[in-house]
């Protein structure tokens, strides 16, 4: 089970070290794309798009369905997951920032009506 | 015009953030204080360094130097524990409207965004929206698996992530 999961991690940081690959889950995050499509799109043969969706695909990051002789790619559950946990970690950060803001502000408002008080006397 | 209603993402005390577009990275909160009063936490010095690195990042602010005007610079100086040399960070303020609108860029790489932050007082509580736009989808990849990339508690983190899922 260990074994399992570490390999699948392996693949799925492999597969997002790559600049092209994220750029195509990036592609797939707003509409699914056959591997011509993605081929065109990023300037590349299309034996190396095939080579970098297979990437993607063994880390379960894309799905892909061929029909006739079109090969359709999508995103799998774990680029949604990936996606999620991204935005997530960087809500975190804000989060935490916009709560020491929030502290700061409350201060300066209590401060200020201080203040008025003190000179309206 | 965006405003604070109940249950939307800028409610008050949430901090929603989203992907616009592929480019594009909004966070929002909503402050229970005039735009003036939340813009002075934004704008001195003093008082950004007290809330721009929240502890649980576990980096410490070393040096923060800041001209907020228009065409101004900024620079701040960070430390890791998992960095051997400081992290400095730096660019210009584009735009500075007192109580209203802050646009800086970011200058370390030649991938680093633009900023605009927005204040919107409404019936005495502001809502501020801070927009990122990267010059390049990579580039907004990058800045979010970056923090994954670079600290292992991270990694551990998003390990402990996936392994409850598969």
């Amino acid at each position: 089970m260990v074994q399992y999961n570490e390999t699948r991690l392996d693949a799925s940081f492999a597969a997002l070290s790559d600049a092209t690959r994220r750029g195509v889950l990036e592609q797939l995050s707003r509409a699914d794309a056959s591997i011509t499509d993605l081929a065109g799109k990023f300037h590349m043969t299309l034996t190396g798009m095939k080579k970098h969706v297979g990437v993607l695909e063994r880390a379960a990051l894309v799905t892909t369905e061929k029909a006739g002789r079109v090969r359709t790619c999508r995103l799998g559950m774990r680029a949604l997951e990936e996606e999620a946990a991204w935005i997530e970690r960087h809500r975190q950060l804000w989060s935490a920032r916009f709560d020491a803001l929030d502290k700061i502000v409350e201060h300066l408002k209590r401060k200020e009506k201080a203040d008025a008080r003190r000179k309206r006397r | 015009m965006p405003e604070g209603k109940e249950g939307s993402p800028a409610a008050m005390n949430r901090t929603a953030v989203e992907r616009k577009s592929d480019r594009e990275l909004v966070v929002t909160r909503t402050f229970n204080a005039p735009a003036h009063i939340v813009f002075e936490a934004w704008s001195k010095p003093e008082l950004f360094k007290r809330w721009w690195v929240p502890k649980s990042v576990g980096m410490s602010l070393l040096s923060c130097d800041m001209d907020v005007r228009t065409g101004g610079a900024y620079r701040f100086v960070f430390s890791h524990p998992a960095f051997d040399q400081p992290m400095a960070f730096f660019g210009t303020y584009r735009e500075v409207t007192p109580n209203k609108r802050l646009v800086w860029t970011n200058e370390e790489s030649d991938q680093g965004a633009v900023t605009t932050v927005t204040f919107e007082e409404n019936a005495g509580k502001t809502l501020v929206t801070l927009h990122e736009l990267y010059p390049t989808n990579a580039a907004l990849d990058e800045a979010l698996a970056g923090s994954a990339e670079g600290l292992p508690e991270q990694f551990a983190q998003l390990e402990e992530l996936l392994a409850g899922r598969s």
